[in-house]
């Protein structure tokens, strides 16, 4: 089962931690509830990976669209917590140019806080 | 000569059942020692294998999965039934033709799965498609 499994919002960091299979499912799920904060004025948001461990590329090609919805509006989108696998996907679809990786959300918000 | 110990997967089309695939693959990748690295990466490539099998292939039937073991590779056969593709109509993505334009976010499948394999070939016509995918057990990449 994947799900989004936490959302909070840390300083001015909105934190949305899931679990299981980040496939179109999840993908989406994330992007309903980022478009929630969005809309109530939040613009920075961290996607915290930690109990996913396998994702596939229509599940990061909706992470895209985020990342393209938060650039119209000078924001951002960091992760954390990613598995080795899932981090060098990122890269080679080439969202970490885009998007910082940080190794834990403590790190994360610490940065960005 | 003795026939390669080879195990087989026959997939009904149906939502996340790529997912048993990387489970046999843990399994086959466990069993040839190979690093959590490559198992990770086998998996990978072979869930965009079989998501481009359910979605691009348009078949309605199961999508076979071969995985062969030999000493030194394996490599893994994902065979469709469906309607075949053109490779050379396939473009390379890149992020930034995809971020503030109207290009679709999606087709990464195949470029994902050249990066995280040895190997990779195709046999596609109208009848189908078989993707041949070879992970080297030592690789001094």
């Amino acid at each position: 089962m994947s799900k989004v499994t936490q959302t909070n919002s840390i300083e001015n960091v909105v934190v949305i931690a899931t679990e299981g299979y980040l496939n179109k499912d999840l993908g989406e799920e994330i992007q309903q509830i980022a478009q929630k904060h969005i809309d109530e004025g939040s613009k920075i948001f961290l996607i915290n990976l930690k109990d996913s461990k396998i994702v596939n590329s229509i599940g990061a090609s909706i992470l895209i669209e985020l990342i393209e919805q938060l650039q119209d509006i000078d924001g951002q989108l960091v992760f954390c917590d990613l598995a080795p696998i899932i981090e060098k996907t990122f890269k080679i679809m080439g969202l970490t140019k885009y998007c910082t990786v940080y190794p834990s959300q403590e790190e994360a918000i610490k940065e960005l806080s | 000569m003795n026939k390669a110990p080879t195990v087989e997967l026959k997939l009904p089309i149906l939502k996340n059942m790529e997912l048993v695939a990387t489970q046999t693959s843990e399994v086959v990748s466990k069993h040839m020692s190979l690093t959590d690295e490559q198992s990770g990466e086998i998996s990978m490539a072979l869930i965009e294998a079989c998501i481009n099998a359910f979605e691009h292939s348009e078949t309605k039937n199961e999508v076979y999965i071969h995985f062969i073991i030999s000493d030194d590779e394996l490599t893994i056969k994902v065979i469709d039934k469906g309607k075949g593709f053109d490779a050379s109509k396939i473009k390379i993505p890149e992020i930034e033709n995809k971020i503030n334009t109207n290009e679709r976010k999606r087709g990464w499948g195949l470029m994902l799965i050249k990066e995280l394999m040895d190997s990779v070939d195709f046999e596609s016509d109208h009848t189908g498609t078989t993707l041949t995918m070879v992970k080297k057990k030592d690789n001094n990449e």
